[in-house]
This record gives structure tokens, sequence and C-alpha cells, in this order.
């Protein structure tokens, strides 16, 4: 097999379905369009007035994986923005600039809406101030709080509601001209829960051994659907289900993980990542990882649109509104330091990982800022050795194949010397 | 009692500006038993219940130009701007031992992350981040953050053991509005005569403002005009320009120097905006915590880090600025990895350039020690700015 050719599962070949589906809704003309982030996404709100949901740090993604976004932060560089600010903003001001095409071919329409939800990065605010520029259509900002105490309080709760309320419902309604129906948005968000469990199931599936799952890079293919465009839809449901009994079946055979060449032969180390991935060389990152035997069994990047999995929250249909305002305070960008150290410390105990390793982001100090204090809080905690590598999200100038590697490298030594050292236990089937 | 001349003033708000060990704070501190101080980061927080609570406000601006940073850089990455890492060495350092609690306000990611880093490493201190609203309807923004300033009251009345009572915020308030027309006196005279009142001296002024309790700065600025008013300084045929973007981590001094002597005379600036944060006198009567919350809300300053509701208004904080002080033009001057201000800078730079107010860009980080490339840079604008006005 050539090693150019990418082994997909079904899961992942469903999952593409639904985002061109989305891409084509987007840009079909007939719907209204509401650009919105990934952290805080209110999509159920968004179903209830029939309004698309597109999410620019998909489209910088797609681009990144697509070899576009060098040549697109180029462009925003060249119209006046820094070299030092945040390469997704620059990826899609460029592809403004270049036409604003849609990864399916098709150029993306103006947003009807600007739905500025606040979460967990501060820089999402001038990147819609800036879009606003752009497309002077209606911007709503929704100001989710930060749960600096590591829990969401009343006020923050209330806060949020209010706003959902009283501005953005309201905006929602006169754009889309369909009132607001609240028995709507509770059976989407029931819809969402059913979904959510299964994505939960999936997420601890890598606690077997070997790992039937890649949550890491294979779990970004597997956020997509409910991070994107699809939670509180049925087509989410059966995706999670699709995606459940998938590995099940993997579970069965006692099949590894899989990689961009099909299953991995042996799990030789697990590992709990935090950080997004780089996507300009994605595959190329993965394979790192594969090649080496290297599986992550749990990230903070798949909490990254919601956690679900370290305090059991589910939407709640019983309480609409509040549990919208819970999701958006509980997304992993938007809970404190202290949060973070203890959600990955206990994911590396759970999934019996062998150490973290941090993929720290240039273009993010939502997730970037105190990284390295927190690897040595986690190595602290568990006893287990932690790395720390550095690449970009979508700028190309700041992956550096030669030294990730180098670094990889030299953690794997790190931990099979642990290992013999007796500090490890070597990963089953190892 | 004499008059001291104004290069004794100055010089002893150099030494408290130079002071990392924060000597003044500290001996504040020893006077009497039970006191508490409680370190605050830019951009804003109210520190008129910090003073009603009987505790004294310490701004942190990072270690300045000169502090050596070796811990610091093992906290944090390359491209993250230096403030965090001078923080962090100072802390480590033992230079904040006596700091009993720290604020964080809501201004960026690396900012907001400290605030974690805090409640890592140092566990027996009072850690605050401070959320402020974007939402700006006295409905909504108002009574979530008039809520958090109660919970702020109540948090620093647990850590001082005793009650802050409204009438205790109500004095805070007025000693803080008096603070402030004071440094609106001190910003309208340099404006006016920016000759008698170098940028330097002003900046050195305001940052003892950061160390000493409100009612001794405002004397000190009252001091320093008469002073200055005294003083027979040489005009010198320089530009005028507001510089802009230096919200948080603050440029050197030696940059502030460096723009005057090319040619800028700074007649306005968003540093240290604390002090002038609220635009207008915060009412002493009635509910002080709303008081402070409306002010907030509806007259406070612009910067990157507050959402503007009104695309229209975008920039006219600046605008009106360069308007009011008769400034020629404008000095962007961000912090490195800086994404707030950076970001900004491309829409602010939208509203001016079509009204044909001349700018330029520099970026710094609070060590930066190369200034001759900025000084030909703002020597160069100047030179332009009056060829153009001559012309």
């Amino acid at each position: 097999m050539s090693r150019q050719e990418v082994v997909k599962s079904n899961s992942q070949m469903v999952q593409k379905e639904m985002i061109t589906r989305n891409y084509d809704l987007i840009t079909g003309g007939t719907a209204k369009v509401s650009s919105t982030f990934v952290p805080g996404n209110l999509n159920e709100l968004l179903m209830c007035f029939d309004i698309a949901n597109n999410l620019p740090e998909i489209n910088a993604i797609q681009n990144a994986m697509r070899k576009k976004s060098g040549e697109m932060i180029a462009e925003a560089e060249r119209s006046g923005h820094s070299e030092d600010v945040c390469t997704y903003v620059k990826a899609d001001i460029g592809m403004m600039a270049k036409g604003n095409i849609a990864p399916n071919g098709k150029p993306f329409p103006d947003p009807d809406v600007l739905l500025l939800s606040y979460t967990g990065c501060f820089t999402f605010m001038k990147w819609f101030e800036l879009l606003r520029e752009q497309y002077k259509c209606p911007t709503v900002m929704l100001h989710v709080p930060y749960a600096a105490d590591g829990h969401p309080t009343k006020n923050m709760r209330d806060y949020i509601v209010k706003q959902l309320k009283e501005d953005v419902i309201p905006v929602l309604e006169k754009v889309s001209g369909i009132k607001f129906d609240i028995d709507r948005l509770r059976e989407y968000l029931r819809k969402s829960a059913i979904a959510e469990n299964d994505l939960v199931w999936m997420l601890e599936s890598s606690k077997h051994k070997p790992s039937p799952v890649d949550c890491y890079f294979g779990g970004v293919y597997y956020m997509g659907p409910i991070f994107t465009a699809f939670r509180g839809t049925d087509e989410a449901i059966e995706y999670y289900r699709l995606l459940r009994a998938e590995i099940e079946e993997r579970i069965a055979r006692g099949l590894c993980a899989q990689s961009p060449d099909g299953d991995i032969p042996e799990e030789n180390y697990r590992l709990v990542v935090e950080g997004p991935p780089n996507w300009t060389s994605f595959r190329d990152f993965w394979r790192m990882f594969s090649e080496a035997g290297a599986v992550v069994v749990a990230s903070s990047y798949t909490k990254v649109g919601g956690v679900y999995d370290y305090d059991g929250f589910r939407h709640d249909p019983d309480h609409p509104l509040e549990t919208l305002a819970d999701y958006c305070l509980g997304v992993y960008t938007n809970r404190n330091l202290p949060t973070r150290v203890d959600m990955l410390a206990r994911n590396i105990v759970d999934y019996d990982a062998d150490g973290l390793l941090i993929n720290s982001i240039k273009s993010c100090n939502s997730f970037s800022a105190g990284q390295l204090v927190m690897m040595r809080e986690i190595e602290k905690i568990t006893g287990k050795p932690g790395a720390f590598i550095e690449t970009d999200l979508v700028d190309p100038r700041y992956f550096s194949a030669a030294n990730v590697k180098n670094r990889l490298e030299s953690y794997f030594q790190m931990i099979d010397q642990k290992r013999r050292a007796g500090g490890s236990a070597a990963a089953a089937g190892a | 009692m004499s008059m001291r001349p104004v290069g004794e003033i100055v010089a002893a708000c150099e030494a408290i500006f130079e002071d990392l060990s924060f000597a003044k704070a500290r001996e504040w501190k020893a006077a009497v038993p039970g006191r508490k101080v409680i370190g605050y980061m830019p951009v804003y927080v109210p520190r008129e219940i910090i003073h009603a609570a009987g505790m004294l406000p310490l701004g942190i601006l990072g270690g300045g130009a000169d502090m050596e940073v070796i811990h610091g850089d093992a906290y944090y990455q390359s491209y993250i701007c230096r403030i965090p890492r001078s923080t962090i060495e100072m802390a480590i350092n033992g230079k904040l031992d006596f700091v009993d609690g720290m604020m964080f306000p809501s201004i960026c990611d690396v900012i907001r992350n400290l605030s974690g880093i805090w409640k890592l490493l140092f566990k027996d201190k009072y850690v605050r981040y401070f959320d402020a609203p974007q939402n700006f309807r006295e409905e909504i923004g108002g009574v979530f953050y008039a809520n958090e300033m109660r919970e702020l009251r109540d948090g620093l009345a647990k850590l001082g053991g005793r009650e802050v009572s409204d009438d205790d915020i109500r004095r805070s308030i007025a000693v803080y509005n008096e603070n402030r027309r004071w440094v609106n006196r001190v910003y309208d005279f340099r404006a006016d005569f920016p000759w008698k009142a170098p940028s330097a001296e002003v900046y050195l002024l305001m940052r003892a403002g950061m160390v000493l309790p409100p009612e001794e700065h405002t004397l000190l600025m009252g001091e320093y005009l008469a002073a200055a008013e005294a003083a027979n300084r040489p005009m010198r045929d320089n530009c005028r320009v507001v510089l802009t973007g230096a919200f948080c981590e603050q440029p050197p001094l030696s940059l502030i120097k460096s723009l005057e002597m090319s040619g800028c005379y700074i007649v306005d600036d968003d540093l240290m905006l604390i002090s002038r944060w609220l635009l207008t006198e915060v009412p002493t009567e009635g509910d002080p915590i709303e008081n402070l919350s409306r002010a907030f809300l509806l007259h406070s300053a612009e910067t990157a880090a507050k959402y503007e509701v009104d695309v229209a208004k975008k920039g006219s904080y600046l605008i009106d600025s360069v308007r009011k002080r008769k400034a020629d033009g404008v000095i962007f001057a961000a912090p490195s990895f800086c994404d707030p201000a950076l970001l900004d800078k491309p829409m602010i730079i939208s509203r001016i350039e079509p009204l044909g107010i001349p700018y330029i860009h520099i970026q710094y980080a609070e060590n930066s020690s190369q200034m001759q490339p900025i000084r030909e840079q703002s020597g160069t604008f100047a030179d332009t700015i009056k060829l153009w006005s001559a012309s």
C-alpha cells in the first residue's frame, strides 16, 4: 500500500459525509447561516431557527489539511496582521481575501448573523470583531464567564441565561423570522444527551488494552459531528451508535487503534495528550506516533467542544437554557488550570497511561499559557513522565517534523527506561 | 513646608518604580499589624473595594526592563509575552511574599491562565480572577458585575476578618474620585504644556500610584503639578502624539523617553489605564456597588480587551482622544505576542486612516533594550508630520 493512501473506517467515512453535507447546506443558498465557534457552540439553539452552523475554526482546519492555510495566513499578514497572533484568525481573514471558498468548492455566503459565543478564548472576541468589519451583519455576543474557581456559580449561569433570553434569542428570531419554541429546543437537547452517552462510551473505550481507538488523532474525527453542526440531531445519534458498534467489534477482535495506514499492529505506548494537534502536517504527525505503536488514550482536545466525561455533564432538556449555560461554562478551555491538571492526571491514572505529552500551540494562548506548570504538576501527581513539543494549528512555518520526531523518540525512550526501572508498568499487549 | 523641586519628586517616584521588592508597600503593611496587601494586574479592577476592606491595592505591572528572568522562562514558552514570566519570577524570588492576595482581571488568556498558575503554586494566597462583563446592559451585565463585586467584597472581608460596609465603600469611592480628578489634571496639564510635564515624569508619577495608598498618591500629584507649573522648561518643536496599545505589559521607560527625545510629545496614552478607567465621578450616594457597576458599564475607557457592541463606535475612544488632546498622530505601541492589542490594531487603523490621522506601529517587550530603531522610526514620523503640517 502506498504511504499516501489513507485507510478510513466506516465511521470516518460517515463523518466526512456529514461534514460535507453541512458545507452543502451552508453554501446552498437556501438556509440562513450563522458563524459561531466550536467551544460554546449552541447548535441546538440555532436549529430552533433553521439557521445553518458555519464554524470558522473548522474551515481553517479544512484549509490546513488541504495545505492551503499557509498562503491564507501570508495574505492576512500582508494586509497588516502581526506574525505574532492567532493563525486561525489569519487563515480565516486570508480565506476571505482569497474568495471565501468552502471546502466543497463553492463560495461561502456572507453569514446572516455572527453568534459570538465568547467561551474559553479571548481571541474569539477580536476574531468576530474583525469578521463584523467584513460582513456588516448582525452580531450577537454571548459572554461566558471563566470558571476560575473550578466550578460555575449561580451568578455566572444566571448571566448567561439572561443573555440568551434577552439578547441572543431575540436576534436569532429577527434574523430567521422564526419564533423561538422552547419545546423544540428541549427535543434537540434530549437528542444531544443520547448521542453524548455514546460519545462518552467511546472516550472510555480506550481504557481497554489494547485501546481500540486513538483519542487524539482518531478522536478529532469522532468528535466531528458533536462538535460541529450535528449535536441535537438524529444523525448524530445514528453516527455515535455506528461508532460504538464499530468499536465494540474492534474490542471483540482485540484490535489496536487505527492509524492512517490501517490498524496499528502493536500498542507500545499509551499516552494522554494535552493541546490541539497540528493540522498542516496532520497525518505525518499521526504517523510519528502510530509507527512507534503509541496510542493516545485520552486527550484534552477532544473536550474542547464540550466536556462530557469528567463530571458527567449531559444536556438536560428539563432546563433548556440553563443547560446551554452549563455546557458553555464547562468546555475545556473555560476551566481553570487546577481543574485541567486534575482532569489530565485522572486520565493518566484511569486509562493506565505511560505519561503526558503536551503539544503546545504557538497560536493558542488559551491552551498554551501555563502548560509547563501543568506538566510539572501532573508529573508530581502521577509519577509518570511528561514531554513537551511545540507546533502550531494551521501555520506550516511552525511545524518542524525533525524536531518533533526527535523529541517524541526521546520521550518513548524515556518511557522504556522508566519501565525497565520498574517505574511504569508496560502497556498490556506490548 | 517648602515645595520640593520637580526633579526631587520625580526621583522619589523613580525610586518607587525601580524598587521591585515594593518597600513602600511593605512599610505600609508593617505599620499596622493585620494589614493586608492585594496585588492586581492590568487593566482594571475596582480598587475601591480593596481599599474599603482596609487593604492596599498594589499594581503588579511586570518586572520591567532590568530584572533578569531566570525561573520565569521555565514557565512560559518563547511565544508568550513577557509580563507573566517576569511576574512569576518576582513571585518565586520572594518579591511578592508580603502580598496576601492577587487579582487577575479578564484581559486575555495569558493573564487568565496566570490566575490558575497562582492557584497551583501559591495555595495559601487569596487568588481572584476578576471577570468584568462584556454585556453592558444594566439588567444583564450590570447584575452580573455587581454580584461579582459583592463576591469580591465578601472574599476580602473573610480574608481581612472584618465586614466591609456600604459606607466603607462609599468612603473609598470618594477617595478614588479625588485621585482620578488629580490624575486627569496631570493628564490635562501634560496635554496643554507637554514640555513642562515630560511623559517619562508623568509615567513615573502614575507608577507611584500603583504602589502608594491613593490618598498619598493624590497629594503627590498635587505637589508635582505645582512644581511642574513652576519649573521653567524650554518648549521643543515636537509633534503631539497619542500612544495606544500599551495597556498591559509596560514599555520600558527608555522607550517613553526615546519617543519624546525623537520629537514626539505624548499628549495621551493608555498606560496604567486603571487610573483613568472610569470616565466620570462615581456617585457617593446610594448603593455603592451599583454605582461602581454603572460607572463601568456606561462610563469607562475602551481597550482591546473590551467588546465594542456598536461597530460604529469602534475606535471612537482613540479618535476622541486625538481630537481632545489636539494630537497630530498616533503611535501604536503593542507588546510582542499581545493578541488583543495586535488584533485590534487593524480595526482601529481602518477608523483613523479615513480621517487622515497619521500613525506608526512599534512593537516592544518590557525588557526591550535597543531604542535606536524606535527613535529613528518615531523621529522620522515626527519629521513627516511637521513637514505635512507646514505644507
